[in-house]
Parts: structure tokens; sequence; C-alpha cells
């Protein structure tokens, strides 16, 4: 298993209050790794410094190492390039107030990718990757503001895969919908991991479980345990994230 | 005892927001009733396109005037339409606290400088600069056109800087995770999204420039015909008012009041369109 991300001793702090305190993990290529904690434990901090988000945020300041393929690009990529690379889909499906076609084509279109056709076949992959081709296939032109939430938040993953990048973060993307929606959204993710490799954060466990290959646990800025699904979920070896996964609190 | 307070002030207070309408009315009933008798007696089609005003002999075409008065709006808007909302832009992007808290006091002085000291840095300044590097009499379109630039400035600025900033952050967010630059993501799409609010600005600014008088009088030249070049002087509806109300009698006062009606007719389109024909597209 090829290791595509490489956390050492990441420490973050938000106006000197410590949200992150040391968190060293291996995230593996074509994986889908859980992300799971209750709020405060610094998982979506994780993501934000992961695709550089956190840059426009006053007062946070980083240490530690974060390694991709290996490689620290900190100082040899610049945000915009690195965020080309790592895709995010976030909490809240906002598609931007274009058409269907034009949410997908902005982000090729800001590289440069001005052939028709081109972008006809990116929009089209990008739209049946992310499991929503069918619905939308008959009104590539009508504003995506109108589709449904489960909709949009399909929408925005495609648009982030018509980057193709190499990872994929996404910041509780299912915290709003519906089960139906959810389970469509977990169906596309399961047939990505083949090409991408995929960060999900978030609250709900079972969703960890079902459909994780990884899982970590957080708690109040540390890492707690991480390790095989499975293994973590049947056989937790610290206390804490038993009591997290068999809901104690949370 | 404490309800029929309440019900007390309620009503008091209903009575002093509703009398600003009861002004309003006034004004138009005003303006209507001294201003319209002389639309009847000589003619819409003579005072609205006619070119020749000599109120003293029967003459009360104010058309080049309505011309002018767009004339001086519209470069007003050339002048001041990208300045205002590049400054708006930086404002609420780019600038930091610091520099915000320094522009945005800043803009509400130049909001409250009174118009006639404008007109007098235009007639010291500006004026003598266009005569001896442009031309003519210097007394012109672009002079005016500068000063209303600038003077409407406030107006455009601040409505397209609140316009920018309800954007979203998640507009720019998503646009910054797919990869773009800041500036892609201001212009690609933080200005539409903000582009009714933005054309609100630069309406309302456009009311303003129209509306303004004694900046315009110190500086257009104020002659009764149609510029044919950025150097021409110019007299605009305002003015045409302001210079002749104190000594004009009879039908000729009659006329300013039909100006004043044409005038009226004019902010209140830009204001509609300001108010309700740019909320409506919003809403779809």
């Amino acid at each position: 298993m090829d290791v595509k991300i490489r956390l050492e001793n990441l420490k973050a702090s938000y106006n000197e209050q410590e949200v992150l305190k040391g968190i060293t993990i291996d995230v593996y290529k074509n994986m889908i790794t859980g992300f799971m904690g209750p709020s405060g434990s610094g998982k979506s901090t994780i993501i934000s410094i992961l695709n550089r988000m956190m840059e426009f945020e006053d007062g946070i300041r980083i240490e530690g190492k974060i390694l991709f393929d290996g490689f620290d690009l900190t100082k040899t990529i610049s945000s915009v390039e690195l965020r080309k690379r790592v895709g995010t889909v976030f909490a809240v499906p906002i598609p931007l107030p274009r058409s269907i076609y034009e949410n997908i084509a902005y982000g090729p279109r800001l590289n440069r990718i001005n052939d028709r056709e081109k972008l006809d076949q990116i929009v089209i992959n990008s739209l049946k990757n992310a499991f929503l081709w069918d619905e939308v296939k008959d009104r590539l032109n009508t504003s995506a503001l109108k589709l449904s939430g489960g909709q949009q938040q399909r929408l925005c993953l495609a648009r982030t895969l018509a980057l193709h990048p190499e990872i994929i973060l996404l910041d509780e993307p299912c915290s709003g919908l519906d089960p139906i929606s959810t389970a469509k959204i977990e169906d596309a993710l399961s047939e990505l991991k083949k090409d991408y490799t995929i960060i999900l954060v978030s609250n709900n466990t079972k969703q960890i479980a079902r459909i994780s290959d990884y899982s970590a646990f957080f708690y109040m800025g540390e890492l707690i345990e991480y390790g095989n699904t499975e293994d973590l979920f049947t056989n937790p070896r610290i206390k804490k994230t038993d009591d997290y996964i068999s809901g104690k609190f949370g | 005892m404490a309800f029929n307070k309440e019900k007390f002030i309620k009503y008091i207070l209903t009575v002093f927001a509703l009398s600003s309408l009861f002004f309003l009315f006034l004004i138009f009933a005003f303006i209507l009733i001294e201003g319209l008798p002389l639309f009847l007696k000589v003619g819409f089609k003579n005072i609205i396109f006619g070119f020749k005003w000599a109120p003293t002999k029967g003459s009360f075409g104010i058309f080049p005037m309505i011309v002018s008065s767009f004339l001086v709006t519209f470069g007003a808007l050339i002048v001041g339409g990208p300045l205002g909302l590049s400054c708006a832009v930086y404002l609420a992007e780019y600038s930091g606290k610091r520099m915000k808290m320094l522009l945005k006091p800043a803009l509400e002085l130049l909001a409250g400088i009174p118009s006639v000291v404008y007109g007098f840095l235009g007639v010291i300044y500006i004026v003598p600069l266009v005569r001896n590097y442009l031309g003519g009499s210097g007394f012109s379109l672009i002079s005016t056109s500068v000063i209303l630039g600038v003077m409407i400035l406030p107006t455009i600025i601040s409505i397209s800087f609140d316009a920018i900033m309800s954007v979203p952050r998640t507009y720019r967010e998503g646009s910054l995770a797919m990869g773009a630059t800041k500036w892609q993501t201001i212009y690609k799409v933080v200005i539409p999204s903000a582009r009714s609010g933005i054309m609100a600005g630069f309406i309302l600014g456009m009311g303003r420039a129209i509306g303004e008088t004694m900046a315009v009088i110190m500086i257009a030249g104020n002659a009764l015909k149609i510029p044919t070049s950025l150097l021409d002087p110019l007299r605009t509806l305002t003015g045409n008012i302001a210079l002749e109300l104190a000594y004009a009698t009879g039908d000729h006062r009659l006329g300013l009041f039909s100006t004043g009606v044409v005038l009226l007719v004019i902010i209140m389109a830009l204001n509609y369109i300001a108010n309700f024909g740019i909320k409506k597209k919003r809403l779809k």
C-alpha cells in the first residue's frame, strides 16, 4: 500500500489556542479514509490545512510536516496549484450561480481548456462519475441552483472530479442530506476510490463504518486511534474510541 | 397601563414615519400643480422636444437641457463607475482591517463635502487645466463629468461594497477550492453574483449626478445648446432652475416648474429601476 499523504507531528493553533496537538498519520492511496470525532476534535482543521484554505483565516499557526507522495509541497507549490491536486467537497453544497454545465466547466476553463468537445467530454464524465448524469442530462443548461440538495452535493463532487485531482477531501458531505441522497454519494465514492485517494470527514460513524477502508478517531485535537475500519469498529483498542463508536458520547 | 403606553409610542412613531411620505406627497403635488398647466398650454412636445428656451418670448423648449443632463450623468458614470467599483472590490476583498478603517471614514467625508466646494475646486483647478491642455473655455462637459464622477464615488462605492460583501463566503470557497486564484474568483464569481447590487449603486449614483446643481452651475458653462464636443459648455435641468428662478415671473416661472417636473420624472424612473427593476431580477 502506498502512502499518499503523511502528516508528521502536525500542530495548529487559532489565536494561541491549540486545536491540533501533534497529529501523525499515513493516508493510503486509493483508499477511503474516514475521519471521525466530535466537533472540536480537529478533523476539519486538518482538511483546511491539506487544501490550504486555512490561509484565508486570521491568526492560525501551523507546525509539523505535510508530505504528499513523500514530498513537502509547502514551499514548492502555490496554493492555487495545490488545490488543483487536492479537491474539496464542502459540508453545505453551494454550486456557483450558473448552469449545471458551467459549474463543472468552471475548473477546466480556469486551466484554459476551452475546446467545446473536450469540455463536453469532461462534463459528461464528471457527472457520470458523480452518479448525477441520468438525472440532469436533459437540462445541463438550467441553473444549478434549481437542483435538490442531494443533487447539488453530487454536482459539487462532479465539479471537483472535473479537475482530475489526486486527492478528494469531503468535509461532512452528507450532513444535510436525506438517506437516499447519502446512499448515492456513498456509491459514487466507493467507485471513485479506484482512481482517487479519498478522505471523508463525518460525524456519522455508521457512514464511516459502511464505506471507509481506514478510520481515524480524533478527540480534542489528538488522534486517538487509527487503523483498518473493520478492526477499529469491531475491536477498538482504546476505550474512548469504543465509547464514541457505540454512541456513548458525540 | 404599560400596554397603553406601548401602543401610544407605536402610534406616535407611525405618525412620524408617515410624515416623510406626506412631505414627499407635498413636493409632488406642489411641483405638479405649478408645472403641469404650462405643459397643457404649450404642449408636451414643444417643451420636451423643443430646442429653443426663450421663456420671455413664449418658447419653453428644454430638449438641450435634457440631453445635457444625461450627458453629464453618463460622463460622471464613465469617470466614477470604474473607479468606484475598483475601490469597492479593493475594500471588500483585498484591504486589511487597518486600511478599511482608514478608507471608510474617508469616503464618508467625501460624501459630506458640500457640493459648492466641489464646484469651487472645479473652477480653480479642473477648468483651467482643461482650458490650457485641451482647449475651449474650460467650462465644459468634460470638466463637469470629472467633478460629478468624483461626487458620486461614495454612493457607488458604499452600495457596491455592500453588494460584494453580501456574496456568500461559500461561493468564494467553492471557486478557490477548484483552483481559482483570488482574482479569478472575484471576476468570475463574486462580481457576477453582486451584479444587481453593483448596478443599483451605479443607478443611484446617476440619480445623484443628475440632481446635482451647485457644482454643475459653477463649471458647466450653462450655454443653451446641445454640446457637440467634450469641450462644449452645457446647461442641465437643475442648472436651469437654479439660474433663473430668482428673477422669473409669470409663464417663465411656470416653465421652470415644468423643468422640475421633467427632472422629477427622470429621478423617479432611476430610483424605480434601482429599487425594483434590479431586485426583481435578483429573485429569479
